[in-house]
């Protein structure tokens, strides 16, 4: 198969994972749509992988697999504590970085 | 290294390891251990002394000048700093005194100081100052000697002040620190003068060079450079008009007075000169502004000492007056003479405070003459030694200061000119001498005994019965940073009757060295350094040296003579002089109104300026435009760069995804 197709599917999701990124208020999918970015960027390095014919796309796949479970573990974690406190989940209200 | 720079090098660093062991382990030693330490450091340092003069006499005569070079701190195109010392006579001279004095006040001081909570910091501080000025007196370059003078002027703050509690004496501390600084500019910029023209800070070369870098007598710079190293005399040695430290140093402890005034300090001054004779000699319009102002100096104060009540200031006065006589001594080309005087009067005056210490401890501190008098009886031994300081002060044969004042005032009148008016103030100078000195010997010792005189001769020595300072009446307490609760008069301590004996001894004997005709020993031992001079070793003639000695004689003899007649036979007469001459009492009394001519033409001026500069400079240029300015930038630029900052989360990833789209689309259009 032509990996202009890959491409495009890498594109298109890695769009709506930005797309959710940007327009979600809600943590949980806010992560989730990360989740999305990171496996579309993953799929255009396999799909280049494959293309050249050697290992090392795969290679990074792995790493970013093995960091994007770090990240959600991490990114879970803050949910649930902000959860225990009782803040809201909810992005736009967490303002305390305005200058 | 030859031993003759071996004893040289060891005369300065007992001293400093003195200091540095008191200070060290001084509070583990027993009582009184670090007065021995400090007294053994320094008759050590004279023994070392003694045998530098032994070796330096064994060298041929036209070797006796040795440069001692420790190592090089920088030697480079135009600048030779080495740590290096100059053993020549003059130096040996300076040191011999230095120490020699100096070990007798450590001596004095192990019994006058004893129950003072300051003790150790005491000896450690006295060890210190003679260090420095071993240092200023052996230094063999332009840069040692400065940082000896600079060392000698912070340990005499440190003396003066020793009594920390006191603000009078903090005062004083910062008063003589202030002067002498000013005087460490003169001589720093004087040098800087003398070593842009001759290219070298050693002494030697420096005098060798003097002629070819000056080739004119009274070249502007070198008058400029000689005159800024008098600044620097001046402030050491109390000259007009940067005297007014002298008096008030009274504030700190007596042998430190002692110290200041005879072996350290003041004396420095006068052996600058000395040092300096070359350059002096090459630019004499500065030789002869130093004779003009040690002239003015030894009248004014000579006549302030006629009207203070302060036993001790009254002695500072003598000082003064005695280092004007040395001042215009070396100035005039009398320099012989002058370190002659330098040295009786170091033995006299070293006795004179020391004698005077004993009394004051006989008063519990108080140092008033108004309330002093009948000491005669109670304290024999320290009116024999005042009696004895009094009459070498004033110059009665034969006593030491006869034969040294009336050489300087010889050479003086045998130069001729315009030096016949410093040769007649001098003797108006020591007729003033006499009358002053038995001023206050008569009334401290003779007239009805006051109750601590009494008190003394009962076997009780007198106690305040709360300790005050003397000057303001304040309460005080005797723990540290105060004078301590006992007191200790020579009559009862063998190391203060020692101290005070052996220098009553030189004090007779000291001008046997150098009678007229009859022996030459300073002028034969200070020749290999004043070869050079044209001025040295001049032969008066009989008769102006008959006429000097007979007038001098006669001139003391009157002085003591008036003393004795208006303050003893006729004390009415005192009371009476003074209402008939009311203005010029008050102007001695008041000290010529140096200080207040000096706050006057200089604080209040400072002071003026330093509030003129707050209101205008500070308050607009600095704060409004520096101050105010820089954080006004930094405030503007944050509060643009803080509109950026909205808090929401998801408007920074926008930014991110916008910068990378950006991005993206520049890599595409570039490639």
């Amino acid at each position: 198969m032509d990996i202009g197709w890959y491409l495009t599917a890498s594109a298109l999701i890695f769009t709506i994972g930005a797309g959710g990124v940007l327009t979600r208020r809600s943590p949980l999918v806010i992560l989730l749509c990360l989740e999305l970015m990171l496996n579309a960027a993953n799929l255009a390095l396999i799909a280049f992988a494959r293309m050249h014919g050697n290992a090392e796309g795969q290679i990074f796949a792995v790493i970013v697999m093995v960091v994007a479970a770090c990240e959600v573990t991490v990114g879970l974690g803050v949910i649930v504590a902000m959860h225990r406190r009782r803040l809201p989940i909810d992005v736009d209200e967490l303002r305390e970085l305005q200058g | 290294m030859s031993s003759l720079e071996l004893f040289a090098w060891a005369t300065l660093l007992f001293p400093l390891a003195g200091t540095i062991v008191i200070a060290v382990a001084g509070r583990r030693l027993p009582r009184r251990g670090a007065g021995y330490v400090g007294t053994g450091a320094l008759a050590l340092s004279f023994a070392s002394a003694i045998g530098a003069l032994v070796m330096l006499q064994d060298l041929p005569h036209d070797e006796r000048q040795v440069v001692a070079v420790a190592w090089d701190y920088a030697n480079s195109v135009g600048v030779d700093a080495q740590l290096s010392l100059l053993v020549d006579p003059l130096s040996v001279f300076m040191i011999l005194v230095v120490a020699g004095v100096s070990t007798l006040i450590h001596l004095y001081s192990i019994s006058y100081l004893d129950s003072d909570e300051g003790y150790v910091r005491f000896f450690s501080y006295l060890n210190f100052f003679v260090f420095s000025m071993l240092l200023l007196v052996l230094a063999g370059n332009f840069l040692l000697l400065i940082i000896g003078w600079a060392f000698v002027g912070a340990a005499s703050y440190m003396l003066i002040s020793f009594w920390y509690r006191r603000t009078t004496a903090t005062d004083a501390g910062i008063k003589a620190f202030v002067i002498n600084v000013l005087g460490d500019v003169g001589l720093v910029l004087g040098t800087f003068f003398i070593f842009k023209h001759l290219g070298t800070l050693d002494f030697l070369k420096a005098f060798e060079g003097v002629k070819e870098g000056f080739p004119q007598t009274n070249d502007a710079d070198l008058v400029a450079g000689c005159i800024l190293l008098l600044v620097g005399a001046f402030a050491k040695s109390a000259q007009v008009p940067l005297h007014t430290w002298l008096p008030d140093a009274m504030e700190g402890p007596t042998p430190v007075s002692a110290l200041i005034h005879a072996a350290t300090m003041v004396t420095a001054g006068v052996y600058l000169i000395a040092r300096m004779h070359p350059l002096f000699e090459q630019a004499p319009i500065a030789a002869d502004v130093g004779a003009i102002v040690g002239c003015a100096t030894l009248l004014i104060a000579g006549t302030t000492a006629l009207a203070q009540t302060d036993l001790k200031r009254v002695i500072a006065y003598s000082t003064m007056s005695q280092i004007g006589y040395m001042i215009m001594g070396v100035s005039a080309g009398a320099y012989a003479a002058g370190l002659f005087h330098l040295m009786t009067h170091a033995f006299f005056k070293a006795l004179l405070f020391m004698a005077a210490g004993s009394v004051i401890a006989a008063m519990a501190g108080n140092q008033n003459l108004d309330r002093m008098g009948g000491f005669r009886r109670a304290l024999p031994f320290t009116y024999g030694c005042m009696v004895v300081g009094g009459l070498a002060l004033a110059g009665v044969p034969p006593f030491s200061g006869f034969f040294s004042k009336d050489e300087i005032l010889l050479l003086l009148g045998d130069r001729g000119g315009w030096f016949w008016i410093l040769y007649a103030a001098g003797y108006v100078g020591a007729f003033l001498t006499g009358l002053y000195t038995f001023r206050m010997i008569f009334r401290a010792f003779w007239g009805e005994p006051v109750p601590e005189a009494r008190e003394l001769e009962e076997g009780h020595l007198h106690h305040a019965h709360a300790p005050s300072n003397p000057a303001t009446g304040e309460l005080e307490d005797t723990d540290v940073g105060f004078p301590g609760p006992e007191h200790h008069i020579a009559e009862r301590e063998p190391t203060m009757k020692i101290a005070m004996g052996t220098l009553a001894f030189l004090a007779i004997v000291g001008g046997f060295l150098q009678i007229p005709k009859v022996t030459h020993v300073v002028d034969h031992f200070l020749e290999p350094t004043f070869e050079d001079s044209a001025l040295y070793a001049r032969e008066p003639s009989g008769g102006l040296i008959a006429f000097g000695l007979v007038l001098g004689a006669f001139v003391a003899f009157a002085g003591i003579g008036l003393a004795y007649y208006v303050w003893v036979k006729n004390p009415a007469i005192a009371t009476r002089v003074r209402e008939r001459l009311a203005p010029l009492y008050k102007l001695f009394l008041n000290k010529w109104y140096f200080d207040e001519l000096i706050a006057m033409l200089v604080a209040r001026p400072a002071l003026w300026f330093g509030v003129w500069a707050q209101q205008t400079f500070e308050r607009i240029f600095v704060n409004g435009l520096l101050v105010g300015g820089s954080t006004g930038i930094v405030r503007a630029g944050s509060s643009a760069v803080r509109a950026a900052q909205t808090g929401f989360l998801r408007y920074y990833a926008l930014l991110i995804v916008v910068g990378m789209v950006v991005l993206a689309f520049y890599f595409l259009l570039a490639s």
